[in-house]
């Protein structure tokens, strides 16, 4: 049976929200009879795309994080109701069905990921559910796929098994405790959302001036254990990216022909720019 | 021959029977008002006459004693000719320019009647895709992109993207360094498209006729009150009538000039229903004074770049075709420049450039970007990030410029061959006049940019093939053109480009927003071109569509005009004097405009479409003392959100989107504004504007309120030609190249039109190679126009010296001793510095570039979707406050915290915003964009705080410099502090409805 997965890859979004405009289109104003209601105009974020800046001027970054309901294999939504108000579709899809779920506000409470709103108005628990209307119609895909310029959404309806290999082939992760519930959003280029950098800037004197070091060779180390090395570019820059945040017992090496070698240890914290190295002539 | 006509009437009568049987569209048209029509000749009493009366058609041969409407032929012959289907539009226009047929009645009844006939022939049109459930599917265009509209019981549905069908034309590729690069097979909406539907179904849409509670036109007019008042609902007849007799007042009592009207930048899209069509056929029959608009997101290519290297009729700007493809196969570097085009999407271009973008990084082609506050397009790209103080741009490019000269990083063959006046440029780079060598050291004093930084770039850029984006569209325009300095900024970037050997393969201006090998050469008329408007002086019209759309010219015979700028001065003080956008010539901007005009009138009726100038003209606190002045006797505002200016007016008219009209039009096709500027897009998209749903309220199109304003001056016949929408949008599609692809018939039912990609031999060539190559110039382009070559056409480029000039030959015959504008390119401290007394009150510089998530105005505010996306608006205690970012340093330094509220302020005023802490700005230097659509001042309009994110109160009205009109205003001096102050009680935005309610 195949299935819906959604998979988003942070490197490629603009934050341009479009896939929450797309839904919110589809939604506020419109009720679909068996699969949602009314959506209110302002508040709810069905989906919605999360920003977190990493670094301080001037190593400064932005990730965008699409997040939506994860359509769980195992959604603790569903357990969380009653009355058959959350359904598991055959093709994946969570479904929380508007004309039983009224009142039902433990299934707000129980989601994960807080991907469920609750509308006062309507007493109702609500959440995106995929565009399911739309899809039963023979949609190809879902709006917020539709409207994403880059690609950095898309819709896959393959087998579990399927998804098992792209899933190992492009390095999806999947978010929070995603792998525990089963989650069918999938994400690509995670770490620049979750994880930490390491960067700074190399430079030394040189005839009375400034200039910057490129060509150096940068290593990361925890005590003697090498995590990474890299090599400073033609601004003197240099960057590991992906670390946990607040590793502890961090040290940068810095050696470059001619130069007499830096060691530079890293306080821990989110993302940090370690500022301007200077290196001195050997 | 009159037998022959006798039966043609007999005919029409028959049609006109069978249209009333089979459609009752058409029988309600007929039943909406009783008349008696008839049709004639004038040599000879022959003719016809058709009374109608509740709805039914009755008819003789023979003359009516005493009709309402009469339409007269010169002779049976003439008849015959011009009643004979299809229509001959040329003939049509021609018979009534030589007086051989002519119409006699009332202008409306006129109208009712040629629309009697007009209607035998649409009234079977069908429109739209059925799609099953009562929904059927139209098509639009917006300035975000061309788009499916989804209608169910008169209602919108939903607003999508246009996927294409199996029929519809397949893609471009390019292949470049083994790879093969092809768009998708669809459309891009950009985001305030995509939140159109919340827009239109707005609380704050304008939905009656309204006339302020206090102005009286015949007694006291109470103009000081505008701004404070509220409103009474009137009819369209009591306001319509109101304005008619105004007009005629002005123009006896005061003499010609003294009506002026005025238009936002930007408009719902349309060719028929643009500002350059309907509004300018209006008021050029009317007879008005004209506000020559600035090149307000050109400026510093338009009054600097220019006189380096001419293009004055792309505004001073680059050639942009084949740049994406020459980018993608030879550049090694990019550098963004105050290039935003993630913020921007290019212009009207919905996200198509994004995609392209996402190649950069497949190809792995590094970018830097220039900007003091990390842009949209910086995050994405990840590239290098240099943060110049703003307005410092200049002194960066002269150290880049000087580390070239100094190392002999530079084209030395292009510059010996293809330039002049470098040795003057030397000179000054290298301190040979003033002591000073531009060095990077020099300019770290200025910009803040580490001097080892500074010279980094210089030797990546000086040693690889590197394309120059700058601004918004990679060619020119928006960005720090718009600041103090903007041409300072923008004379920099050609001279740099020059030096690199502009037209080389891989050195050339983008960023792969404009220059996709689309077609050049399939016609579609743009808005440039003046939709209905005649217009020959003020549009593009002449070029193409006039030919090819017979239609009447018009000609506004007032000939005094008010530099767009200086409204308010020009009210306020009876005077004002500037320099005009004129872009035929280089030397088209030095003529000084002088207001007033002789024997004409100061301005005394002021006709505004929409209220955006609050939010997006310079120290726009002057427009509010403008509109409380008694120099203006009526101020008219027709408009769709009561908002802005709106708000100020004496009567305002409402107006409807383009979702309620009907028009015709072509995604991004701006024409003469920006010739080509469909090269921004991976496909070129024609759609018809259909009318998705009937107009909200008792709003109408900008066409209906013209025709109706027409019809009280006697003006009805001329305006509309008898036609309604869409026999315009008819006539349209009949002038375009799409009438010989696909039948009127089918266009209407499925909407739009995908133009084929042409066959890769057939490409534009890529730009300035030609140039590079000391070729005839080879683009697609019609300009520069023909005299503006020196020696031989197509030979070199428009400057006197037909080279790229280093010290402008048209500057040195203008003003050679100007200071601030001198020939040679020199660095001049900005009026906005944080080196200057004033940042001592004000130390932070604040940058107010164009929005990223509302287009000008437009998708702003108005309870609009686009009020949830937090880089927009924030909620705070039930007000969505404009958001405005500050570097933690600074914020901390004044005790400001995330979402808090604060003031931000300087001599001029004060704008209440919500405060969003980033490291994206670099300290000392604050953002918030401009545009706001609101301005909400909490007390006295004018002498208050804002609280609706108008940072334009706080800009400059300063110019760039004194011998030109460029405004200055993307970046001024202000302090911040937290908001203390009282807010009021009612937390909700006024609405129409609330205004009205006030009132009563």
């Amino acid at each position: 049976m195949k299935k819906w997965n959604l998979v988003f890859d942070v490197a490629l979004c603009t934050g341009c929200r479009n896939c929450e405009m797309a839904v919110k289109d589809e939604y506020v104003g419109n009720s679909f009879p068996g699969y949602s209601a009314q959506m209110p105009l302002h508040g709810h974020r069905w989906v919605q795309i999360r920003q977190r800046e990493r670094g301080r001027f001037p190593a400064v970054d932005v990730a965008y994080l699409f997040q939506s309901c994860q359509h769980c294999d195992d959604p603790a939504c569903l357990r969380a109701a009653t009355n058959g108000a959350v359904t598991k579709r055959s093709d994946g899809i969570v479904q929380i069905h508007p004309e039983r779920a009224r009142g039902q506000k433990a299934i707000v409470d129980a989601c994960p990921f807080g991907a469920v709103y609750w509308n006062e108005e309507l007493a109702l628990p609500q959440h995106w559910n995929f565009d399911a209307h739309l899809l039963d119609a023979g949609w190809a895909e879902p709006r917020p796929v539709q409207a994403c310029p880059t690609g950095a959404l898309r819709a896959l309806k393959v087998e579990d098994d399927e998804m098992k290999g792209i899933v190992r082939k492009e390095k999806l992760e999947r978010f929070g405790p995603g792998a525990k519930v089963g989650t069918r959003v999938h994400y690509r280029n995670l770490a620049l959302y979750t994880h930490a950098f390491v960067a700074g800037t190399l430079l030394t004197l040189r005839g009375g001036l400034e200039e910057c070091v490129a060509g150096a060779c940068v290593k990361l180390l925890r005590g003697n254990e090498a995590l990474g090395q890299a090599a400073s570019d033609a601004f003197g820059d240099f960057r590991f990216d992906g670390l946990p945040p607040n590793e502890r017992d961090l040290r940068i090496e810095v050696t470059a022909a001619g130069y007499r070698q830096q060691r530079l240890e890293v306080e821990p914290g989110e993302s940090r720019w370690l500022g301007e190295i200077r290196l001195e002539p050997s | 021959m009159t037998a022959i006509f006798s039966a043609m009437l007999t005919g029409l009568y028959a049609f006109m029977r069978y249209t009333a049987w089979r459609h009752p569209a058409y029988r309600k048209q007929l039943a909406e008002r009783d008349f008696v029509a008839q049709v004639r000749t004038l040599d000879a009493d022959v003719g016809r006459w058709y009374e109608i009366r509740g709805g039914r058609v009755r008819s003789r041969a023979g003359l009516h004693p005493k009709p309402d409407v009469t339409l007269s032929y010169e002779t049976a012959a003439i008849a015959v000719r011009l009643l004979t289907p299809p229509v001959d539009w040329q003939a049509q226009v021609e018979a009534a320019k030589s007086f051989q047929m002519r119409v006699e009645g009332a202008d409306e009844l006129v109208y009712r009647f040629t629309q009697a006939m007009m209607a035998t022939r649409s009234a079977g049109w069908r429109s739209g895709t059925d799609m099953g459930d009562g929904v059927r599917r139209f098509t639009n265009m917006t300035n975000s992109g061309p788009c499916f509209v989804y209608v169910k019981d008169g209602k919108i549905l939903r607003i999508t993207p246009i996927d294409f069908d199996a029929s519809d034309a397949r893609p471009w590729t390019i292949e470049a360094r083994g790879r093969r690069f092809t768009p998708p097979r669809k459309t891009t909406l950009a985001v305030h498209g995509l939140a159109s539907k919340s827009t239109v179904y707005s609380k704050d849409r304008l939905l009656y006729p309204m006339r302020r509670v206090d102005f009286d036109p015949h007694g006291e007019r109470r103009t000081e009150n505008r701004g404070k008042s509220g409103y009474v609902r009137i009819s369209w007849d009591e306001a319509l009538d109101l304005i008619a007799a105004e007009i005629r007042r002005v123009k006896v009592e005061h003499g010609p000039g003294a009506v002026v009207f005025n238009h936002p930048s930007h408009h719902t899209w349309g060719n028929v229903g643009y500002w350059t069509s309907t509004l300018f056929r209006f008021f050029n029959a009317v007879g008005c004074t004209r506000l020559n608009h600035n090149p307000d997101s050109w400026e510093g290519w338009y009054w600097g770049a220019m006189h380096h290297w001419g293009n004055s009729m792309r505004l001073g700007t680059a050639e942009p075709y084949g740049t994406v493809e020459d980018l993608l196969k030879e550049a090694q570097l990019v550098v963004f420049w105050s290039s935003d085009p993630e913020s921007t999407s290019g212009i009207y271009a919905g996200y198509e450039g994004s995609l392209r973008r996402t190649w950069l990084k497949d190809l792995g082609i590094p970018t830097v970007h220039i900007e003091p506050y990390l842009n949209a397009s910086a995050v994405f790209m990840r590239g290098k990030w240099i943060a110049p103080r703003p307005g410092t741009d200049a002194a960066l490019a002269l150290a880049i410029a000087q580390v070239w000269i100094a190392e002999g990083l530079y084209d030395k063959p292009f510059v010996e061959k293809r330039t002049v006046g470098f040795d003057a440029w030397k000179r000054y780079l290298m301190g040979e006049e003033d002591g000073v060598p531009k060095t990077p050291e020099w300019q770290q004093a200025e910009t803040g940019v580490p001097a080892r930084e500074a010279r980094a770039l210089a030797r990546q850029w000086g040693t690889r093939r590197t394309y120059l984006a700058a601004g918004g569209l990679g060619n020119g325009w928006g960005g720090a053109c718009r600041g103090p300095t903007g041409h300072q900024w923008s004379r920099a970037m050609v001279c740099l480009a020059a030096m690199q050997g502009l037209g080389r393969p891989g050195v050339n201006f983008g960023n792969l927003q404009w220059g996709t090998p689309i077609d050049t050469s399939f016609y579609f008329p743009g808005y440039g071109e003046g939709g209905m408007s005649g217009d020959l002086n003020n549009t593009a019209s002449s070029i193409s569509l006039y030919q090819r759309m017979p239609h009447f010219p018009s000609l506004n015979t007032h000939l005094q005009a008010i530099p767009r700028m200086r409204l308010p001065e020009a009210v306020l003080e009876g005077h004002a004097e500037g320099y005009p956008r004129d872009s035929r010539s280089i030397e088209g901007q030095f003529f000084k405009m002088r207001y007033p005009s002789p024997a004409h009138s100061p301005v005394r009726l002021f006709y505004k479409y929409g209220g955006s100038n609050f939010g997006t003209m310079p120290d726009s606190q002057r427009y509010m003392k403008m509109y409380q002045s008694p120099n203006l006797e009526l101020v008219v505002n027709q408009s769709i959100w009561f908002e802005g200016e709106a708000k100020f007016a004496d009567i305002i008219l409402p107006a409807c989107t383009n979702f309620e009209r009907w028009d015709v039009s072509e995604w991004s096709n701006v024409s003469g504004f920006m010739y080509h500027a469909q090269v921004q897009l991976n496909h070129r998209v024609v759609t018809l504007q259909h009318k998705c749903i009937e107009p909200l309220g008792e709003s109408k199109s900008d066409f209906t309120i013209f025709r109706e304003l027409a019809h009280r001056l006697g003006l009805g016949a001329y305006f509309s030609e008898g036609m309604t929408e869409l026999d315009w949008v008819q006539r349209m599609f009949e002038a375009s190249d799409l009438a010989r692809h696909m039948s009127w018939r089918k266009f209407l039912r499925k909407g739009y039109y995908v133009v084929p990609a042409p066959p890769e031999r057939l490409r534009a060539p890529v730009a300035y190679r030609w140039f590079y190559e000391g070729r005839k110039k080879d683009l697609p382009e019609p300009h520069p126009l023909p005299s503006e070559y020196k020696e031989q056409y197509l030979e070199g480029m428009q400057t006197p010296s037909g080279k790229f000039e280093f010290e402008c030959e048209t500057l040195k015959r203008f003003a050679p001793d100007d200071q601030e504008r001198p020939p040679v390119l020199k660095y001049v401290r900005s009026s906005e510095s944080v080196q200057t007394e004033r940042a001592g009150k004000f130390p932070l510089q604040m940058l107010t570039p164009h929005p990223r998530y509302s287009f000008h105005t437009q998708g702003d505010a108005k309870d609009s979707f686009l009020n949830d996306i937090e880089d927009h608006r924030v909620l705070v205690g039930g007000y969505y406050y404009w958001v405005f970012r500050l570097n933690p340093a600074d914020a901390e330094a004044r005790g400001i915290r995330d979402n808090m509220l604060v003031r931000v302020f300087n001599e001029q005023g004060s704008v209440i915003c919500v405060a969003q802490l980033t490291n994206r700005a670099r300290p000392g230097v604050v953002h918030g964009y401009e545009s706001s659509a609101l301005y909400e001042p909490l007390g006295e309009p004018g002498g208050s705080p804002d609280r609706g994110g108008a940072l334009n109160l706080l800009t400059p009205k300063r110019l760039q410099f004194s011998r030109g009109d460029a405004m200055g205003n993307s970046n001024c001096l202000v302090e911040v502090e937290p908001w203390t102050g009282a807010l009021p009680l009612a937390m909700e935005t006024a609405s129409a409805e609330s205004a009205l309610a006030a009132s009563k």
